[in-house]
């Protein structure tokens, strides 16, 4: 008895309550474990399903032929690939200015409130769902034109870009010591150039890494595309006319009656799963250890 | 050192201000007319952002003007939404979408905020990005890639379980559906479930990695197990964020298109079950726009697309709100 007065050590109700919290812990402990498991092996299935499923369709010809009529077998999706490239590529050159020179006020006019509720409002903005940001677009431009095009796939492209570009532009800047600023500023260098001139090529990393997530999440929407860049069968080159894109042709096909059908949409899956794997691991790379704290 | 920058830079900011005062050397003159252009320059680009929302709101708005005028708000009650009589109401799919987005919430929330627990109190450190980046990559996957592997995967194996349900347990009301679909409710919540466990688990993970190590350790250091550290002191901390965290995920929930698409079962009836079809707000968009043939049906559609639009802003708005208050703008919500 003497000296050993230790919670749980003891014997009788102590003891027992002392194993009781031992036995909660390890319960906790093991729910905690099964969560961690459900949520990893769930995610992963669906991940090595898509690409179990892709692979084996995918080819050479899926990659560069066009589509054939319904029904026939084989054909590619190289219109679709160029649809989304195009689109997305327009949609950058839109967001970016945008995005970028926003960002650059909100961090280096900090004395402005506007900045700050810009910052606010982008960060909203990410929550609007992408099918309202297709009717934004159908409205502005499909209407006015009278026609699915895809130029209006590009604005509601950029759109769901702006915010995010925005986000991690600010992010980007607010990394860049103030020192660096002082020392161009102490050079008699102006403002608008110690921007240009030091803080954009110091951030440059960070703003790569964020236009290219931005282009990431752009790529794989479907919902803004089905009544602004539409789809079509055929080439395009045209962005006034309606044009395919991957994921929209993914719901076409995945809704479609054909077998042959299916099997393109999980190629084409395939494909667009790539693209955003890569690019996210190859910005995890570019900014390693930002997540690790 | 991250605060820095917004107070050291102030002076600086002051100096276009300061421009037209007397104490400024006449050369800086000259420096300001650049200064001033690019000040104005990328204000004008701020702007813009602001000039979109406005104009988002305002086309919608006169988008579904005609309906409005037609409907008013008893659109939002309605139970008949039928094309050919002209006459559209909207409460099955308001209904469909909320309880979609609950029972995936239901589903959702324990599993990641479980797995967040895990990652952020009992990983050992080098070994937390190898669980928790496959949850972050998996946060980016496109949500079409999600309805294709519900619709030819999660549909077939849900109907199984279905079939047995009803036959097992069809006295109880929730389960006595029509259960031979496989798509609807059920399947819905569950692909929604799916889609959203990794952002909340993603932000849930980075607001558990604030909690002050200091408090655990002064709870472990009283005797208190792990889990009674971080039940007691843990938790409550990060209560607020937490929520933020539920909440944008239950914003994401609702807004979420192409999967609910391909697996909602997409009816305009009252749901009673659990395996009824249902269209919710943002597939009954996505799933008649193209093939709306006058006025005042696309005008009806965009009307839905004003009200998932309200809904979902004021969800985000609360989330970001709670998010903020505790990181002070901190975390980035990306995914």
């Amino acid at each position: 008895m003497a000296g050993n007065t230790l919670y749980g050590a003891g014997t009788g109700a102590s003891r027992q309550y002392y194993l009781y919290r031992k036995g909660i812990e390890w319960l906790a402990w093991i729910g905690m474990l099964f969560c961690t498991g459900v949520t990893v092996f769930i995610l992963l299935m669906i991940l090595g399903y898509v690409l179990y499923q892709g692979a084996s369709y995918i080819n050479w010809e899926f990659l560069t032929a066009l589509p054939l009529p319904a029904g026939e077998t084989g054909g590619g999706i190289a219109n679709a690939l160029v649809g989304s490239a195009m689109v997305v590529v327009v949609a950058t050159l839109m967001a970016v200015p945008i995005g970028v020179g926003a960002a650059i006020f909100v961090n280096e006019f900090p004395s402005a409130q506007l900045g700050r509720f810009v910052r606010f409002l982008a960060e909203v903005l990410t929550g609007v769902p992408s099918i309202v940001v297709g009717l934004f677009a159908y409205a502005l431009v499909v209407r006015p034109l009278g026609s699915f095009s895809g130029l209006s796939g590009s604005v509601a492209y950029a759109f769901i870009m702006i915010p995010i570009i925005l986000i991690t532009a600010h992010e980007a800047f607010r990394l860049v010591p103030v020192s660096l600023r002082e020392a161009s500023l102490a050079l008699g260098i102006p403002k608008w150039r110690t921007i240009l001139w030091v803080v954009l090529p110091v951030s440059s990393r960070a703003l790569l890494t964020g236009v290219v997530l931005a282009i990431a999440r752009a790529l794989g929407e479907a919902a803004p595309m089905l009544f602004t860049a539409f789809g079509n069968p055929f080439w395009n080159l045209n962005l006034k006319k309606p044009i395919a894109t991957v994921p929209l042709l993914i719901y076409t096909y995945a809704t479609g009656p054909y077998e042959d059908w299916h099997r393109k949409a999980w190629a084409a899956s395939f494909v667009l799963l790539m693209v955003v794997l890569v690019t996210s691991v190859l910005t995890r790379v570019f900014l390693r250890g930002k997540s690790n704290e | 050192m991250q605060g820095e920058p917004q107070v050291t830079n102030r002076p600086l900011g002051r100096l276009l201000t300061r421009a037209s005062g007397k104490l400024v050397h006449p050369d800086a003159q000259v420096i300001n007319l650049g200064d001033r252009f690019f000040y104005t320059l990328t204000r004008g680009l701020a702007f813009c952002v602001i000039f979109l929302v406005i104009l988002l709101v305002l086309d919608l708005f006169r988008g579904s003007w005609e309906a409005i005028r037609q409907f008013g708000l008893k659109f939002l009650v309605g139970t008949t939404w039928d094309p050919v009589a002209r006459q559209f109401g909207t409460l099955p799919t308001i209904v469909g979408t909320i309880v979609k987005a609950f029972i995936a919430l239901l589903l959702a929330v324990p599993i990641s905020i479980g797995s967040a627990i895990f990652i952020s109190f009992y990983t050992p450190k080098w070994l937390r990005p190898v669980i928790s980046y496959p949850i972050e990559l998996l946060a980016g996957i496109p949500s079409i890639i999600f309805g294709l592997w519900g619709l030819f995967v999660m549909v077939p194996v849900i109907r199984v379980l279905q079939v047995w349900l009803k036959a097992n347990f069809g006295w109880f009301p929730l389960f006595n559906g029509p259960a031979v679909y496989g798509v609807g409710v059920l399947a819905g919540s569950a692909i929604l479930a799916i889609m959203i466990t990794p952002i909340i688990a993603a932000i849930s993970r980075d607001i558990l990695l604030t909690v002050p190590r200091t408090q655990i350790e002064g709870m472990l250091a009283l005797g208190a197990t792990k889990w009674e550290a971080i039940w007691k002191v843990a938790l409550p901390y990060a209560r607020t964020g937490l929520l933020g965290a539920v909440i944008l995920g239950l914003g994401r929930a609702i807004g979420e298109t192409m999967a609910v698409t391909m697996v909602g079962g997409n009816s305009f009836d009252l749901i009673h079950s659990l395996f009824d079809p249902v269209h919710s707000m943002a597939s009954q968009i996505a799933s008649e726009f193209a093939e709306a043939t006058y006025s005042l049906y696309v005008s009806s559609l965009i009307y839905v697309g004003l009200v998932l639009f309200g809904i979902t802003i004021i969800i985000s708005l609360l989330a970001q709100l709670l998010l903020w208050r505790l990181s002070k703008g901190r975390i980035a919500i990306l995914e």
